[in-house]
């Protein structure tokens, strides 16, 4: 896996709640392969581009100021639904290598540490900070019409508005702050525990055998 | 089963205690997956697998189900949408001969939603962890399993290893009073409870049911809850098992066979939670003052008695309008006044026998006013259909009787409504989008659903039961 150590950064805001893994990137792009070199316009899809696959001027991500964002500012629950961890490959192929947001999709967050990019909960009150912070007349996440500077530094645990300075704090576990700064192989990890697994199944399967073993 | 402080358990905290392999504190242990399940969505993970040199640890604790992606007109995969969709259900195949797991193929007599067949082959089991790469899988919860869904990372992760890294959840605790009223079923109760939870009320959480009303709900009615736990953001939704599990269980396939069987059942009995164990949150709701829900939104939270109106809400906050605009609904709207234009019946949320028989109920004797389909959760749920003579029911009612898989749940099967299309639907998400670009989709149980077929409007089956 790829580390995630600091990231200096553009940020970009998607407006409204619980945005679905199905707007992040809609059901019939998933049988595609992760080399497929459209990936990137699979994210948002239905959102970004009309029925004629024009891009929607309005829409943050196509227009030329955030064209090389890497940051994702969001609203409470983002990425719910849906498990397809294809979100997370849509994401990636864009270039966004961390998202902030007040809450997450349950698996969509796990799916996010799987592949190098760093979910960031901060409170609300925080995230609005950070949204307006280039400018005191905006006062609402989905009127940003620049992106917002910012540094992240994940072994700090930090993001830093960088025009302002404000500095704010965020928490991670800290197996996955390790996992993450190291870009540790999870299957790697693991399987320096073979050992234990076995000897663990061994004892599990003589008290419940059935549970492991089905013939039929 | 208490541990050696005798500190009173919860059941989850029970299960959960005899997996850990590799305990870390504060943050995941290792956790032991005892039955993984995967569907045509896996080549991501066999991608992986294979570009590494990986090979599936324990084959015969892995069961492959076509469900997906399977045309719902054949059980041949020539008939797939597209011939990407082929090519795709035939990758499946290739992987699972590769990998010597258990194999559901879509020819299979087996072969269902991978949430219906679980439970039907004896896969979920009390006690068991279960894992899918479907967020869906807390479903077999109702057996009395951690069961949850996972992405393709973590779904290579448990094939070559069976394991998993999890970090213990909090817990809620729900207790279930009363019984539920006529017309309201499972469908209803877990509506309700994601209305009253909100669809983030719960994340990453797992989710307990009891009480008395849980003992009077079927086997089909809890499966129905546990699956739309997620809907609320839970990862789990976990029930106690009791007789009515164990007898169903008795004989299944994958279930413990012969002497097994009493040690299996013996060892079930001690998975209940103790007196005084720990939960996050406790709640209480009395099942009998329900009424049939319907959605009007595009969050399952957007729930609603189909005795209301849609919320007479003109100032809203962004995401409310938005929903409102997209669903073409009006504030203060009778739900009961909305038109609709199609009906499915399926989904793993709602297309066991029992779910069908309550359609029936509705259907027989009648016409559907609008287009729709029908589609068994399984094969063998299609089976014990036709030999009531269900399937007689819905074709004389106008209705198209398909075979089994995930269908207009999902839409990525060509099975889809057209733009704009309004849908009464037993699925699990109304999505922007779900069934199809544009289409609106209205959740509700398989007699709400029949009932909107018969009338054309969502309609509260009630009222249809006393004509």
């Amino acid at each position: 896996m790829r580390a995630f150590t600091q990231l200096q950064g553009l940020a970009a805001t998607i407006p409204g709640k619980n945005i679905d893994t199905d707007q992040i990137i809609p059901a019939r792009f998933l049988k595609r392969n992760r080399t497929d070199p459209d990936y990137a316009s699979y994210l948002f899809h239905d959102i970004r581009f009309s029925d004629s696959n024009d891009p929607d001027p309005t829409f943050v991500l196509n227009q030329p100021t955030f064209s090389h964002t890497n940051i994702l500012i969001a609203d409470e629950n983002f990425g719910c639904g849906s498990s397809r961890e294809a979100a997370v490959y849509a994401l990636e192929a864009f270039g966004i290598r961390a998202i902030i947001a007040p809450s997450f999709g349950d698996i969509f967050f796990n799916n996010c540490l799987k592949n190098g990019l760093l979910p960031i909960r901060l409170q609300q009150s925080d995230i609005d900070i950070l949204a307006r912070a280039d400018t005191d007349t905006k006062n609402r996440l989905d009127q940003t019409s620049e992106p917002v500077s910012i540094f992240v530094d994940l072994k700090a645990c930090t993001i830093r508005h960088t025009q302002s300075g404000t500095t704010f704090s965020f928490s991670i576990d800290p197996f996955w702050q390790e996992c993450l700064l190291k870009g540790l192989d999870e299957i790697d990890l693991t399987l320096s525990y073979r050992s234990s697994i076995d000897a663990f199944e061994a004892k599990h399967l003589a008290a419940t055998p059935w549970l492991t073993h089905a013939d039929t | 089963m208490q541990n050696s402080t005798n500190k009173p358990l919860s059941l989850f905290e029970k299960i959960w205690a005899r997996h850990v392999i590799v305990e870390r504190a504060p943050g995941p242990s290792l956790l032991y997956v005892d039955r993984h399940i995967i569907h045509e969505g896996s080549f991501h993970a066999f991608a992986q697998l294979k570009e590494r040199g990986l090979s599936v640890k324990n084959p015969k604790q892995i069961f492959g189900v076509a469900d997906h992606y399977v045309p719902t007109t054949s059980r041949d995969p020539k008939d797939a949408v597209t011939q990407e969709v082929t090519e795709m259900i035939l990758k499946f195949d290739e992987n699972m001969r590769w990998s010597r797991a258990n194999y559901f193929s879509m020819q299979d007599p087996r072969q269902g939603i991978v949430h219906v067949v679980g439970p039907e082959q004896g896969i979920s089991l009390p006690g068991s962890t279960l894992t899918c790469s479907d967020s869906h899988t807390s479903t077999h919860g109702a057996f009395g399993a951690i069961a949850f869904g996972v992405g393709q990372s973590e779904s290579c992760h448990i094939l070559t290893t069976q394991s998993l890294w999890q970090t213990k959840p909090p817990c809620t605790r729900i207790e279930l009073q009363g019984t539920p009223g006529p017309g309201v079923s499972g469908k209803d109760i877990i509506l309700a409870l994601i209305a009253l939870l909100g669809t983030s009320g719960a994340t990453g959480q797992a989710i307990e049911y009891c009480g008395s009303a849980l003992q009077t709900l079927t086997i089909d009615d809890r499966l129905t809850m546990c699956n739309m736990t997620i809907e609320a953001g839970a990862r789990f939704g976990i029930m106690a098992p009791d007789d009515t599990i164990f007898n169903y269980l008795y004989g299944r396939p994958f279930a413990p066979q012969k002497a097994l069987w009493d040690d299996a059942v013996n060892d079930w009995r001690k998975l209940y939670s103790d007196e005084d164990a720990h939960y996050d949150r406790t709640l209480s709701i009395d099942v009998s003052a329900l009424s049939p829900m319907v959605t009007w939104g595009t969050s399952p939270e957007q729930a609603l008695p189909i005795t209301d109106c849609v919320p007479d809400v003109r100032n809203g906050d962004a995401s409310t309008t938005a929903a409102m605009q997209y669903m073409g609904v009006t504030p203060g709207q009778p739900l009961d006044q909305i038109k609709i234009d199609r009906v499915f019946i399926g989904s793993c949320t709602n297309a066991r026998l029992s779910d069908l028989r309550h359609a029936a109920d509705v259907l027989r004797g009648r016409k559907s006013c609008i287009p729709g389909m029908v589609v068994p959760g399984s094969m063998d749920v299609k089976r014990q259909a036709e030999a009531e003579g269900l399937d007689r029911v819905f074709i004389d009612a106008g209705l198209e009787w398909r075979e089994a898989g995930c269908s207009m749940c999902v839409g990525i099967n060509g099975d889809l409504a057209a733009p704009g299309e309004r849908v009464a639907s037993t699925s699990n998400r109304n999505f922007v989008g779900r069934q199809g670009p544009g289409v609106r989709t209205h959740l509700m149980s398989p007699a709400m659903a029949a009932a909107a077929a018969v009338t054309g409007r969502l309609s509260d089956v009630r009222r249809l039961h006393k004509e």
